[in-house]
């Protein structure tokens, strides 16, 4: 039975809009109409149904018309034809009364720049679907800090926005959407203003979340990376079309067409991947704070043998193998510095892949990414063979 | 061929404008007079009242509210006993208090008619449309003209005064309001409208504090216009300092003219100050 079912779902922009959706029924492209009406067409006839608990993926590139059709499915947009049928109940044709109950206790979004109230707290900004319906304060506040608490930013409640990181902030976008309990999560492009290391944090997270949570999500994105690695479902979307829907493995072995097979096709990945798009997130300690012990913890917590180093400003020092902090600790030493090794190679984060392969062939410890002198990340070895045979997690956005 | 216009009658625009104003005059004295005669009687004894607290303790109030107000400094509380003080010692304390009572009476109203129609406006494209060159007409007709209906609809005192500082001074307001409701992201709107906010809800909760700044600095500019007035609306019998500046011009007495002059330039530091302080103050989270 699925929670969400879209049927014929079309927006046309403009003005010659029955002219536009007769040619639509045509087949004419979206170019010779815009050429002919006036009219842009946003989505063109959409069909698709989510199933309860699914994390249904739509990807596109800019201007496919995907954000469009996420704010055709909770009305931010009126559709000029078809059907968005949620629980068996026609959002595209209910009244204004009905929509708003919708939107208060079904549907929840979560946005791209976030949508935080700057002027209201994170506790307010979380409250805020719960305050527009009249739930009284000390259930909304129960409520919202539970669902803080669920993002990991129950400490936070009194802050503004802009006193939180872009990551942070998202993680109250995502908590604020989850307040009022909803069956249905739209996300548009919820991670595509974070950093790659962040994002990827955060698409774990929401695994995560949704392993305990079960909610319906409606994902929207134009990296094919993420789409991959959080969609139980992908709808790949070309100028207001959707051309394929399918599990991710059915649309990295059987692409529909030649879009959608540009789109997953395994190019010579040694020329286009850089350090940037293989590293990973480093284990570090600090030089200014840390001794022989914590370096030693951290390698034992992490099952590495080696350990980057940094002062508190993140500028790389440096590192130290597990041996050596062995060996500090008994002879009572307690500074980082008598240990240091300062022979790791390191390369710029756009360096291409096919130079990596040689310089991490012959060192010893993973390879680190810098950049003014801080630490951006590290290959390590097999990154950089799982990456080359086209396997393993790639970051595909650029730097 | 050249001189047509000499066949072409001159328009009677200026006799139109005069009968449609008598005709205005005659058939709303209903509504006028009382206007004139309540509301001129209740504005009179605001500002006696006002008049009638003990300068020392307005001074030391403006001084403690000054010192909040502006972040705990002493900067503009030093300034408002000095130059309030100063005032007081030319003799021109009551003045002040008319002068201030008008332009208060003046700009409240302004801000009760004018963000309301404000906030009309940025909700629909064809009231922008016809509001936008009145506010145009309001703000370029040169502000003596406003004396003349004014002295026709409610004859002469406060009540034409702050008449004419309507009309003259609401458009800044009602335009901001506007400016600063359209202003708001899309993303902040929609993620209103996306928790399912009523109409009211998305301008309450979301568009109005965070266009408030915006509002804010509209009605600092309507104060300051309001105050503007005061000298102009003294032509018409409105009393004040505008009225002391006046007798000096005809009475080519350049010191008294300076004095009563200078006392408007104290009082308006004073306010333009007070409502920046009001904007600045609730906007620091933003």
């Amino acid at each position: 039975m699925p929670v969400i079912k879209v049927e014929g779902l079309s927006k046309v922009f403009g003005k010659n809009v029955k002219q536009a959706l007769k040619l639509l029924e045509e087949g004419k492209t979206k170019e010779e109409i815009l050429k002919q009406t006036g009219s842009t067409v946003g989505v063109n006839r959409a069909s698709f149904e989510v199933e309860a608990g699914e994390i249904f993926v739509i990807m596109g590139l800019s201007g496919s018309g995907k954000s469009t059709l996420v704010r055709l499915l909770n009305r931010l947009i009126d559709p000029t034809e078809g059907h968005v049928i949620v629980d068996g109940e026609d959002l595209a044709t209910m009244n204004k009364k009905d929509l708003l109950r919708v939107r208060r206790t079904k549907m929840s979004m979560v946005f791209q720049k976030f949508g935080l109230f700057p002027f209201r707290s994170i506790l307010e900004n979380t409250e805020y679907g719960l305050e527009v319906q009249g739930i009284a304060k000390e259930e909304r506040s129960k409520k919202a800090r539970a669902s803080l608490e669920m993002v990991g930013l129950g400490n936070y409640v009194d802050q503004y926005p802009s006193q939180l990181s872009g990551g942070m902030q998202q993680r109250v976008g995502l908590a604020r959407a989850l307040a009022n309990d909803p069956e249905v999560l739209l996300m548009d492009e919820a991670f595509s203003a974070l950093d790659p290391l962040i994002r990827k944090e955060m698409q774990d997270e929401l695994l995560d979340l949704q392993d305990t949570m079960k909610k319906t999500i409606i994902f929207i994105t134009h990296d094919l990376d993420e789409a991959l690695r959080i969609g139980d479902k992908i709808a790949l979307m070309k100028d207001g079309s959707i051309v394929q829907v399918g599990s991710p493995e059915e649309i990295l072995m059987n692409p529909a067409n030649d879009y959608v097979e540009k789109f997953v096709e395994d190019v010579d990945r040694s020329k286009v991947l850089t350090a940037y798009n293989i590293m990973k997130r480093p284990e570090t300690v600090n030089i200014d704070k840390h001794g022989p012990r914590v370096a030693l913890e951290r390698m034992q917590k992490e099952g590495i043998s080696t350990i980057y180093v940094t002062d508190s400003k993140r500028n790389l020092r440096g590192y130290v193998t597990a041996d050596d902090a062995v060996v500090a600790l008994r002879s009572d030493v307690t500074n980082l510095t008598a240990i240091l090794k300062t022979d790791a190679p390191s390369v710029p984060k756009d360096t291409l892949m096919n130079a990596i392969f040689d310089i991490s062939h012959n060192s010893p410890v993973p390879i680190t990414v810098v950049e003014d002198g801080k630490l951006l990340g590290i290959i390590v070895r097999g990154a950089v063979i799982s990456a080359l045979a086209g396997q393993g997690e790639v970051n595909l956005t650029h730097a | 061929m050249l001189n047509f216009m000499e066949n072409i009658e001159e328009i009677p625009l200026a006799e139109w404008v005069s009968k449609a104003t008598g005709i205005v005059s005659d058939s709303f004295a209903f509504l006028f007079d009382p206007i004139k005669n309540e509301f001129g009687d209740g504005l009179e004894s605001f500002a006696d009242m006002l008049a009638a607290v003990p300068p020392v303790i307005v001074i030391l109030l403006v001084a403690v509210l000054a010192f909040f107000l502006s972040g705990k400094r002493f900067g503009l509380a030093a300034f408002s006993i000095v130059g309030l003080l100063l005032v007081w010692n030319q003799g021109l304390w009551e003045e002040l208090m008319l002068s201030f009572s008008l332009v208060l009476v003046a700009s409240l109203l302004s801000v009760i008619i004018g963000v309301p129609i404000g906030i009309l406006m940025s909700k629909s494209k064809i009231a922008e449309n016809i509001i936008t060159p009145v506010l145009d007409f309001m703000q370029t007709m040169p502000a003596f003209v406003y004396l003349i209906p004014a002295v026709a609809f409610f004859s002469i005192g406060m009540v034409p005064g702050i008449f004419a500082s309507l009309i003259f001074a609401t458009p800044p307001t009602v335009r901001l309001t506007n400016l600063g409701i359209r202003q708001v992201s899309e993303e902040l709107v929609e993620a209103a409208e996306a928790f399912g906010s009523t109409g009211a809800q998305k301008l309450f909760k979301v568009e109005l504090p965070m266009a408030k700044t915006t509002i804010m600095a509209g009605i600092n500019q309507t104060v300051m216009l309001a105050l503007s007035m005061v000298v102009i609306a003294s032509m018409i019998g409105a009393p004040g300092l505008g009225r002391e500046v006046l007798s000096a011009l005809q009475r080519a007495d350049v010191g008294t003219g300076f004095v009563a002059g200078l006392g408007i330039v104290i009082l308006a530091i004073i306010i333009d100050r007070f409502t920046q302080s009001f904007s600045l103050k609730k906007g620091t989270n933003i």
